[in-house]
C-alpha cells in the first residue's frame, strides 16, 4: 500500500516530468501535442505556426480577431462585406449581438473543430440568418415559407460577399444569353504597362533582346546548353533579364554572390504582385509562415501519388528557364491534382476552347484553362496605374463559388446561366461538360418583381 | 520664445472657451448640449452634400448619377450612405457616441425604428415639425442619452429620389417634409 508520502512523491515526479516534456515540445519544431483539435481545411497547412493566429499567449478574442483580420481583412473590404463589424457595434443592434455576436469572426468560424466545420469554414447551424431576418417575407413576399437553411446554400445570398448577388445587379443582367457575343477574359497587360507596378532594376538590366554572347553566368553555370536555349527562347532573354538578375543572393556581409537555385524571393524582385497572391493561397501559405514548402502529400484533396513529394514554389508550376505560361495554366495543375473536377477537364468544352487558343485558331484569352477560372485576370492598382495580371491566390475566388461570377464566368456567360451552373455540384464534378441541371430561382423572383413594379 | 508665449496664451483662451461650453458646470458638457452640437455639424454637412453635390450635379446639371451601387455604377454616393459611412468610421475609431439615420418610411428596411425610444421619437418629430425628441434608454446593459432630430427634405433631389425608389413605402414626400430622423446616442452613467 502507498503511504501518503509516497503518493505525493509520485505526483511530484510525474508533474515535473510532464512540465519538462511540455517545455521541450514548446521549444521543439513539432508542437502537435498542443493542438486542441484538428484544424480546418483553411488553416491545416499552417497549424504548426501557432503564433500566426495566437500572436499573444494571453490574448483573448481581440487578439484572435486581429489575427483573422490581418490575413482576411483586405479581401473582406474588397468584397464590400455585407456584414462588417461596424454594423454590429451600433448600440441599436445590441439585442442582435446577444443572439449572434457578428462582431467577432470566431463566433461562426471556430478553429480546431473539424468535426463541425462545414464547407465554408462555418461552425454554427447554417440557418443563422433567421436571427436577424426573421421577418424577411414582410418586405419580400416571394420569400414566404423559404427555409432559412437555404439562404446561403441555394445560390442566392452570401453572408459576406454579395457583389454578384444583389437585386439590382441581377435585374441589370436579366435576359442575357447563355454565351455572350464577345466571350473572352481580359487580356493581360503588355510589358511596358507591367513595369509600372513592379520595381524592375532597369538600370542594371535595360530592356533589350539578349543573345548567347550576353550570358553573364559564371563559366561553369553557363555551360548547360539546354538551359541557355530555354532562356534564350523566353520573354526573359527578350526583355533583357540576364542570368544574374535571378541567380544572385546576398551574403551575410551584404555582398552579392551567384546562387544555383534562386528561391521564390528572387522571382518577387520583379513579380511581387503575383508572389503576394501565391503566398496568400494554399500553394504558398506555408512559405509565407516560414515553414517548409507545401507538398501534395499534405493536401486534404486528392493528389496524384507520384506527385506527393513535389514542393510548391514558383518553379513547380512555371518550371525554371522555360517559364511556359501554357504549361503553367493546365499541365502543371494536372500533374498534381487528381480529383474528379480536374480529371474531367480534358473532356470539357472549355478545354476545346483552350486548345483552339493555344493552336492560334481562336482569339487571345478566349480559351478556358484551369488558370482562367482559378487564377483569374485581375486589375492590379498602383498609384494611377491599372494593370491586368493573373491572381496567383487560387483560393481568392474559390469559396463561396459565387465569387467566380464576376471574376470569371460573366466574362463569357450570362448571369442567370452562370448562377445555375455554379449551383450544380454534379456539373462542377464533371467540369461543366453538360448543361446546368439546376435552376436557381433568384432571377425569376427579380423578373417577377420588375413586372409587378411596372404594372 | 515669443511663439511659445502665443501658443500658451492661445491654449488658455481655448480652454476657457471650452469650459464655457459646459455651461459653467464642473462636470463638463451635458449630453444634450453635446448631441445638439454634433447634430448641427451633421445636418450642415448633409445639407451641403445634397445641395452642392447631388442636387447640382445629378439633378440640375445631369453630369453624373447618384446611386446606391456607386462603385459598380461609377456614380455619386447617396446622401444616406455618405452619412452612414461617416457613422461607421466614427464607430471604428471608438468615439464615445454613435448615430444613425432612420425613418418610419424607410427605403432600406434596416433603417426602420427598432427600439421603443426610436419608435416614439420618430413619431414625435413627424407630428411636431421643428421639434427634437430627447430620452434615455438601456441597450445591451448600457444606459444611453438618445436624441432624435428631424431629417427634412431640403432639396428636390431628396423628394424625387425617395418617391420614385422601387423599395419606398411612401411616394408623396414634398419639399420641407420630415422624411425621417437622425438618432444620436451618448452613453451616460446610470
Ligand atoms: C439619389 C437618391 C436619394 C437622394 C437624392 C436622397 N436619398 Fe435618402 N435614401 C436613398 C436610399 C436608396 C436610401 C437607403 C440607403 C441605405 O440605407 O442603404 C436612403 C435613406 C434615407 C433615409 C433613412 C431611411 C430610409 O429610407 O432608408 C432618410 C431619412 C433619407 N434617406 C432622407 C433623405 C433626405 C432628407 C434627402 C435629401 C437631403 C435624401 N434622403 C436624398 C436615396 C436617396
Amino acid at each position: 500500500m502507498f503511504t501518503n508520502k509516497a503518493a505525493w512523491f509520485f505526483w511530484l515526479i510525474i508533474t515535473i516530468g510532464l512540465v519538462i516534456y511540455l517545455v521541450m515540445q514548446l521549444n521543439s519544431k513539432d508542437k502537435t501535442v498542443f493542438l486542441p483539435g484538428k484544424t480546418s481545411h483553411g488553416h491545416h497547412q499552417i497549424e504548426m505556426a501557432c503564433s500566426a493566429c495566437h500572436t499573444d499567449a494571453f490574448g483573448g478574442k481581440d487578439v484572435l480577431q486581429n489575427a483573422c483580420m490581418s490575413c482576411h481583412g483586405e479581401e473582406l473590404k474588397i468584397a464590400d462585406d455585407s456584414h462588417p463589424k461596424s454594423k454590429f457595434t451600433d448600440p441599436r443592434n445590441a439585442d442582435r449581438v446577444t443572439k449572434l455576436d457578428a462582431r467577432a469572426c470566431i463566433t461562426c468560424h471556430v478553429e480546431h473543430q473539424e468535426e463541425i466545420t462545414l464547407a465554408m469554414g462555418v461552425t454554427v447551424p447554417e440557418d443563422f440568418c433567421f436571427k436577424c431576418h426573421e421577418d424577411v417575407a414582410e418586405e419580400r413576399p416571394s420569400h414566404a415559407g423559404l427555409d432559412f437553411y437555404s439562404c446561403a446554400t441555394a445560390g442566392c445570398h452570401n453572408f459576406h460577399d454579395n457583389r454578384a448577388l444583389y437585386e439590382d445587379f441581377l435585374e441589370k443582367h436579366l435576359g442575357q444569353p447563355t454565351v455572350l457575343d464577345e466571350a473572352k477574359v481580359t487580356s493581360k497587360s503588355e510589358l511596358q504597362q507591367y513595369l509600372l507596378i513592379v520595381d524592375y532594376p532597369i538600370a542594371q538590366y535595360p530592356i533589350k533582346q539578349l543573345n548567347k554572347n550576353d550570358i553573364d553566368a559564371p563559366s561553369e553555370a553557363a555551360k548547360n546548353q539546354d538551359i541557355n536555349r530555354d532562356w534564350l527562347e523566353t520573354a526573359h532573354a527578350e526583355a533583357g533579364v540576364n542570368c544574374t538578375a535571378c541567380h544572385t543572393t546576398k551574403t551575410e556581409s551584404n555582398q552579392t554572390t551567384w546562387t544555383d537555385k534562386p528561391t521564390h524571393e528572387a522571382c518577387a524582385t520583379c513579380h511581387k504582385p503575383e508572389q503576394d497572391g501565391f503566398l496568400a493561397g494554399k500553394h504558398g501559405m506555408r512559405l509565407a509562415q516560414n515553414l517548409t514548402p507545401m507538398k501534395p502529400a499534405l493536401a486534404k484533396i486528392e493528389m496524384k501519388a507520384d506527385a506527393h513529394d513535389k514542393e510548391m514554389t514558383c518553379i513547380s508550376c512555371h518550371s525554371s528557364h522555360r517559364f511556359d505560361i501554357k504549361q503553367a495554366a493546365v499541365a502543371s495543375c494536372l500533374s498534381c491534382h487528381n480529383d474528379q473536377h480536374s480529371l474531367s477537364y480534358k473532356k470539357s468544352l472549355h478545354y476545346v476552347l483552350w486548345q483552339k487558343e493555344i493552336a492560334g485558331q481562336a482569339k487571345d484569352s478566349s480559351g478556358v484553362s484551369c488558370a482562367t477560372c482559378h487564377m483569374p485576370r485581375i486589375t492590379h492598382k498602383k498609384g494611377e496605374a491599372r494593370v491586368v495580371i493573373s491572381q496567383h491566390n487560387q483560393n481568392d475566388n474559390l469559396r463561396p463559388n459565387e465569387k467566380m461570377l464576376r471574376s470569371v464566368c460573366m466574362s463569357c456567360h450570362g448571369l442567370e446561366f452562370s448562377i445555375d451552373a455554379l449551383a450544380d455540384t454534379g456539373l462542377i464534378k464533371n467540369n461543366f461538360s453538360s448543361s446546368p441541371g439546376i435552376h436557381v430561382e433568384s432571377m425569376d423572383m427579380v423578373r417577377k418583381r420588375v413586372q409587378e413594379k411596372s404594372n | 520664445m515669443k511663439k511659445q508665449t502665443i501658443i500658451l496664451a492661445a491654449s488658455i483662451v481655448s480652454s476657457v472657451i471650452l469650459a464655457g461650453c459646459g455651461g459653467g458646470k464642473s462636470g463638463g458638457i451635458e449630453p444634450k448640449e453635446m448631441a445638439d452640437a454634433l447634430h448641427s455639424v451633421m445636418e450642415a454637412d448633409r445639407t451641403v452634400y445634397t445641395r452642392l453635390i447631388i442636387n447640382r450635379l445629378a439633378k440640375e446639371e445631369k453630369v453624373i448619377k447618384a446611386s446606391e451601387h456607386w462603385k459598380d455604377e461609377k456614380a455619386l454616393v447617396l446622401p444616406a450612405q455618405m452619412f452612414r459611412y461617416g457613422a461607421e468610421r466614427v464607430a471604428e475609431k471608438g468615439a464615445p457616441f454613435s448615430y444613425s439615420l432612420l425613418s418610419e418610411w424607410p427605403v432600406n428596411k434596416q433603417n426602420k425604428p427598432k427600439t421603443d425610444i426610436e419608435k416614439k421619437g420618430l413619431t414625435y418629430i413627424a407630428e411636431n415639425p421643428g421639434k427634437n425628441f430627447y430620452g434615455e434608454e438601456e441597450l445591451g446593459g448600457t444606459k444611453y442619452f438618445t436624441a432624435i432630430y428631424p431629417d427634412v427634405a431640403v432639396a428636390p433631389a431628396c423628394v424625387s429620389c425617395h418617391n420614385e425608389h422601387k423599395d419606398t413605402p411612401r411616394t408623396d414626400f414634398k419639399i420641407g417634409d420630415v422624411m425621417g430622423g437622425v438618432v444620436i446616442r451618448i452613453p451616460v452613467k446610470s
